[in-house]
């Protein structure tokens, strides 16, 4: 457990001692802000309407406002998690500092669950941020904060499989760049997987449907917090940092 | 304290090692020789746990590296070649990391990093990032590294390449120093710093062990002791004493034996050529005298073909050295 939290902590400073943490929460804040920003007016736009016309409670902040925040922050993340991802392994490799993790007194699952936390740790931060905005809408609106809870267990739940996927794909390559490109292409690929789904058979349907990981988030987007979704979300997860073992030991073999 | 043993190591179609064995002993420094791309690095890869052996074992500290690499790794400290050094870590950040990944317990590792800076050196750049730093420190922020945990064996991969001469011979003291308390493998192509460091050297070259002895037998090569190779067919007799007499003669070994014919080498008196007196001794018995050549593989000439991809006579001369040191691999 203390090698983990060491090589968590460590990654952790990394980020923050490279441009990597301060571009990444940087980037995320500025387009989350702006989304906030455009759909806060959308939305007051729709309630201003619907009260002229006397119908009043019509409008639902959680379904017209928070919602689609979140799915809009879950789309952010395919293009700012590769950032987080992509220099954990690759970097280690190219620059030999792998050598000292594995002649360390540690296992490799250590390793891996080290850096896993340590860019959980990163993102958790990034999505931090986002908690001043919510503030906002708990002081003038009124929010359900279940809605709020769950949509952020199913942000983190999402990132955490990304991470564990771009995790695994650093662990291939020792170019960054390389990974970094390979794991957006991974991400998207996983979003964009259910978009033919309605024109396919049923069995194929529902097989891409549940593949999608961000058709998994919906849900959680609307305050429901579903047995199904949690463990799609721990088994791609455990999936993912457990092909990372593989390929950091089949690394090992081919020397 | 170290045991190696039909060490093989295989990528894909190229052998890196091969079959290479040996030992060493507590308390001993250990030079490993040879020219890049010998296996080297493999080999102490292998023995670091970094990457498994294909064939053969070892053995650290008495922990097998592929059964318990975690008891072995806590006793062991390894410099890669290039110091593993994260560029965005100040030293003293660095070796705490270290520290805490080596298991130094929680209470000493302060006291311990301290310790080790001083120790190397390098404790008037703690506060740099190791980015910055010169090849020099770098290098002795490594051997801080290797030496956190304070373990039995040290594996130390050309820990003087790429040092001033002055940084050299630092370097050269801080690791006799260790001996004793660690047992130390170190690699190098340099020639003199074997004989200046290592107590014990295994020659390598192309994956195999071509040649183990202490460097003072290598340097009494060095300097040229005579050498013979003979062949003798003393139907059955011991020729052995016979030519232990002649005078001039040092060693007499048996170095193969084909039925009756006995392959001998004989040391003398360097400057003395005993060619004469020794093929008269056996000829004056009635024995066949099939082969009598002097075999003058000094380490440097060994080293030579090591390093130069030569053919044609130093390739001879090679199979020569294989031969005479032979005895002293088995």
């Amino acid at each position: 457990m203390n090698n983990i939290l060491a090589i968590a902590h460590k990654e952790l400073r990394s980020y923050f001692s490279t441009p990597i943490a301060y571009i990444v929460i940087g980037f995320f804040a500025l387009l989350f802000g702006y989304f906030f920003y455009a759909m806060l007016i959308i939305f007051n736009q729709q309630s201003l309407q619907l009260g002229g016309f006397g119908g009043g409670g019509n409008v639902d902040i959680n379904q017209q406002l928070i919602r689609p925040l979140f799915l809009n922050a879950s789309v952010i993340l395919l293009f700012v998690l590769p950032l987080i991802t992509m220099r954990t392994y690759s970097e280690e490799k190219r620059s030999g500092t792998i050598e000292l993790l594995l002649t360390s007194p540690v296992t490799d699952v250590d390793i891996i669950i080290g850096k896993f936390l340590g860019a959980m740790a990163l993102y958790a931060a990034m999505l931090g941020i986002t908690l001043l905005h919510m503030m906002l809408l708990f002081a003038w609106g009124n929010p359900e904060p279940k809605v709020v809870i769950t949509g952020y267990l199913g942000l983190l739940l999402m990132g955490g499989c990304f991470i564990s996927v771009g995790l695994l794909i650093s662990s291939l390559t020792k170019n960054q760049i390389v990974s970094g490109m390979v794991t957006f292409a991974v991400f998207l690929l996983l979003w964009v997987i259910n978009w033919i789904a309605s024109f396919t058979g049923p069995t194929t349907q529902s097989v891409l449907n549940y593949l999608s990981i961000t058709d998994h988030f919906d849900d959680f987007t609307k305050g429901i917090l579903d047995t199904k979704h949690l463990v799609y979300y721990f088994s791609v997860m455990s999936f993912g940092l457990f092909l990372t073992a593989r390929s950091v030991d089949t690394e090992r073999w081919k020397g | 304290m170290i045991e190696v043993q039909h060490l093989t190591k295989r990528y894909g179609p190229v052998t890196a090692v091969d079959d290479v064995s040996f030992t060493v002993e507590r308390g001993e420094i250990l030079g490993f020789l040879g020219p890049n791309g010998a296996g080297k690095t493999t080999t102490m890869r292998v023995l670091t746990g970094y990457m498994p052996p294909t064939e053969g074992k070892a053995v650290v500290a008495g922990y097998d590296v592929m059964e318990q690499p975690i008891e072995a790794k806590r006793r062991t400290g390894y410099l890669p070649e290039t110091p593993p050094l994260y560029p965005e870590m100040t030293v003293r950040e660095y070796l705490s990391f270290v520290a805490k990944i080596k298991r130094v317990p929680r209470g000493e590792r302060k006291a311990r990093v301290e310790e080790m800076m001083r120790k190397t050196h390098v404790d008037d750049v703690a506060h740099r990032h190791c980015g910055k730093l010169s090849k020099g420190y770098r290098q002795r922020v490594g051997l801080a590294q290797a030496l956190m945990h304070n373990p039995d064996v040290l594996i130390l991969d050309e820990p003087t390449a790429g040092l001033d001469p002055k940084q050299i011979i630092e370097t050269r003291q801080l690791i006799r120093g260790l001996a004793g308390d660690h047992t130390i493998i170190l690699s190098t192509h340099i020639l003199p710093e074997v004989s200046q460091t290592c107590q014990r050297v295994v020659i390598i070259n192309r994956g195999k062990v071509v040649a183990v002895d202490t460097p003072d037998n290598l340097t009494a090569r060095l300097r040229g002791s005579e050498t013979m190779y003979l062949q003798v067919d003393a139907q059955g007799a011991d020729a052995a004493g016979i030519l232990e007499r002649v005078s001039g003669v040092t060693r007499v070994a048996v170095t193969d034996t084909k039925q009756q014919v006995v392959g001998y080498e004989v040391d003398s008196e360097s400057g003395r050529d005993v060619r004469r007196e020794l093929a008269a001794a056996v000829v004056s018995r009635g024995w066949g005298l099939l082969e009598l050549r002097p075999m003058r593989m000094s380490l440097e000439e060994i080293f030579l073909h090591v390093t130069t991809e030569e053919t044609a006579a130093p390739a001879a001369a090679v199979d020569a050295a294989t031969e005479r040191t032979g005895e002293l691999v088995q």
